[in-house]
């Protein structure tokens, strides 16, 4: 019997050094810094994806509502960011000096309670994985628990994406309402703008994503991984096989939304600034089709989507910005009609099979007698 | 009555069991009792409420009214998955079984151990739990199949399987639906042997259309009929009752 004990197996192994290749070496080597900023933005998506992979693709929970999360871990970062820009010598010409200068315009005179703590590096930090983490604890639960699901959980979190942006757009004294956060400048005192600050920040993030990749991987190996796959087919069997669906599902969405969260405080990092634009319901579902384009069941596969979908969107709104929508969703109907498994469902489909095929000829021409240790090579017992 | 001076508790009591639909009661006020290694059968025409007898049991139907003991546990108050750890395990009409995960990572999901989320997340596959996985992948004939996904057997073979996956969970109260349906001649002999093996050391509830199935298992047979009994006995008590002739076994 052949158990698979290994953390990636090979066409794994392949993928990920794939990646790793074209974003440590290929894109930094051959991008200028605009451009590499610009993967840097695409790549906080990508941390979006790979939480959905969890959530949607192995644990069937369908939701539209991720870029809550990334803005809530975008909003916690950029707190933080505009507070340090926002010294007394920065804001002297406002009639506060020393807060956010859009506090200033809507006449507020005094840092808002919540704002207070975000002074702190390590709190800015903790409340990026806690807030989202907490605020996907207790939506999940409230619908899990209640055995809400599929299409009406989908809906429950566009709506709640769409409330969000809402309450920041209002409170615009508080956010920065439309316009968001701008104007960010220094982490501890450390210029986030000019161009080797986005490359040390590019690299730290393709650090952090590979982080989340193994984080996920793990995830998938363990029995918990196994567990959303049973879960997604027979929900029932799950709960009379003795487990808490509720729970298990409520794992998944908080790990995606962390997950979410953490691209959104890396997109505040690289973009330098954060608005309500990359809450709503229309980024939520880009965030939904980025994940099917790479294919749902793959880590590997939505990091490529996020990539791939954001390319083709900044290379076709620059010639064509009116057609750009139309292209994405006959893109996600494309997808989901003819290839529901995404890009990594037609690389297991049509071309790995072609270079098995190719490396197997190879073989047997350079003599048959080595064949045979090779396919016994895999780890019997 | 003497009370703390019964000779034999029951495995699980229904007492005034009740459920209704929007008015409709599928199951009136209905009681029975099961004993301690009783092979209990539950026959009965289409509609009689069988099915939900086993729903209400196993949590996927809440009562209405009425109780459901289990060793003196009270299992209408507990969620589905808390009934399930009390030792009741369920077996749906329909194979139910993962088909994206093998044969063994199926039966491994029914191993007992593990079933919160951080439990499943420090689950190690240990010489235990693959030894057990084997044991009861003999017991229901897939041996050689443990690395197969589920969704290339046949439809007798995931039948096996699910019963394979309640096994592992060695449950007290085994409750099984129509567990022949749709096989051919030669699983369906297979899996009685089967389940002549597995029923050793276990209180079974069984709803089961054939005849001669029950027959050769049943220790007692209860008769639903429009969600009340109807009749309850041995099957040669039922099978001269004239009210089942009339209304089941006639047909």
């Amino acid at each position: 019997m052949i158990i698979n004990s290994r953390f990636f197996n090979r066409s794994e192994l392949i993928g990920f050094v794939a990646l790793a290749l074209v974003l440590l070496v290929i894109l930094p080597l051959s991008l200028d810094v605009f451009r590499l900023n610009l993967v840097a933005k695409y790549l906080t998506y990508a941390f979006v994806a790979i939480g959905l992979v969890l959530c949607w693709g192995y644990g069937g929970i369908l939701s539209l509502g991720q870029g809550v999360f990334f803005g809530l871990g975008g909003y916690c970062m950029a707190m933080f960011l505009k507070l340090e820009a926002s010294s007394v010598e920065n804001t002297k010409i406002q009639s506060t000096p020393g807060i956010p200068d859009f506090m200033d315009w809507n006449q507020i005179t005094a840092l808002p309670l919540f704002w207070q703590p975000f002074h702190s590096l390590t709190f800015t930090v903790l409340a990026i994985i806690l807030v989202p983490g907490l605020f996907a604890l207790i939506i999940g639960t409230a619908m899990f628990k209640r055995r809400v699901g599929g299409t009406y959980f989908a809906i429950i979190t566009q709506a709640v994406a769409a409330i969000l942006t809402i309450l920041i757009v209002g409170q615009q004294g508080y956010t920065g309402g439309i316009n968001g956060m701008t104007d960010l400048r220094t982490l501890k005192g450390w210029d986030i703008r000019p161009d080797h600050a986005k490359i040390v920040l590019y690299f730290f993030e393709v650090f952090l994503l590979f982080g989340c990749i193994f984080i996920a991987q793990f995830i998938r190996l363990t029995k918990l991984g196994r567990i959303l796959v049973a879960m997604r087919e027979q929900e029932d069997r799950v709960r009379f096989s003795g487990y808490s669906v509720a729970n298990f599902k409520i794992f998944a969405f908080c790990m995606a939304a962390i997950f979410a969260a953490i691209g959104g405080a890396m997109f505040a990092l690289n973009v330098g600034f954060m608005s309500p634009s990359f809450v709503g319901i229309v980024p939520s579902i880009e965030m939904v089709i980025y994940t099917a384009v790479g294919g749902r069941m793959s880590i590997f596969g939505a990091v490529w989507g996020a990539l791939l979908v954001n390319f083709a969107k900044t290379g076709l709104s620059e010639s064509f910005p009116q057609l750009w929508l139309f292209g994405l969703g006959a893109l996600f109907i494309a997808v989901v009609l003819a290839f529901p498994n995404g890009l990594s469902g037609i690389w297991a489909d049509y071309v790995q099979p072609r270079i098995d095929r190719l490396l197997a000829s190879r073989k047997s021409k350079s003599g048959a007698w080595a064949d045979n240790s090779v396919a016994d090579g895999a780890p019997a017992e | 009555m003497l009370i703390g001076h019964q000779p034999k508790p029951f495995l699980l009591a229904v007492e005034a069991l009740t459920v209704s639909f929007d008015g409709f009661k599928a199951v009136n006020n209905l009681s029975f009792y099961v004993e301690e290694n009783e092979i209990r059968v539950i026959i009965g025409p289409n509609g009689a409420g069988k099915t939900t007898v086993l729903d209400l049991i196993c949590g996927k139907t809440k009562a209405t009214s009425g109780s459901i003991q289990f060793r003196g546990k009270e299992l209408t108050k507990l969620k589905e998955n808390q009934i399930v750890q009390t030792g009741v395990g369920r077996k749906f009409q329909t194979p139910s079984v993962f088909e994206d995960l093998t044969v063994f990572e199926n039966l491994e999901i029914s191993y007992p151990r593990g079933r919160t989320v951080f439990g499943s997340l420090a689950f190690q596959r240990d010489d235990a739990v693959k030894q057990r996985v084997e044991e009861v992948a003999e017991m229901i004939f897939l041996k050689d199949r443990l690395d197969t996904y589920a969704d290339q057997l046949s439809h007798g073979q995931k039948q096996w399987l699910e019963i394979g996956m309640l096994l592992i969970q060695d449950p007290e109260l085994l409750m099984l639906d129509e567990p022949v349906a749709g096989m051919s001649v030669s699983e369906r002999a297979k899996t009685a042997e089967l389940l002549n093996r597995i029923i050793k050391d276990r209180s079974v509830l069984v709803i089961e259309h054939d005849m001669k199935f029950v027959e050769d298992i049943a220790h007692k047979v209860t008769v639903l009929h429009q969600g009340q009994i109807l009749s309850e006995g041995t099957m040669e008590k039922v099978k001269n009752d004239p009210k089942v002739i009339e209304v089941y076994l006639g047909h």
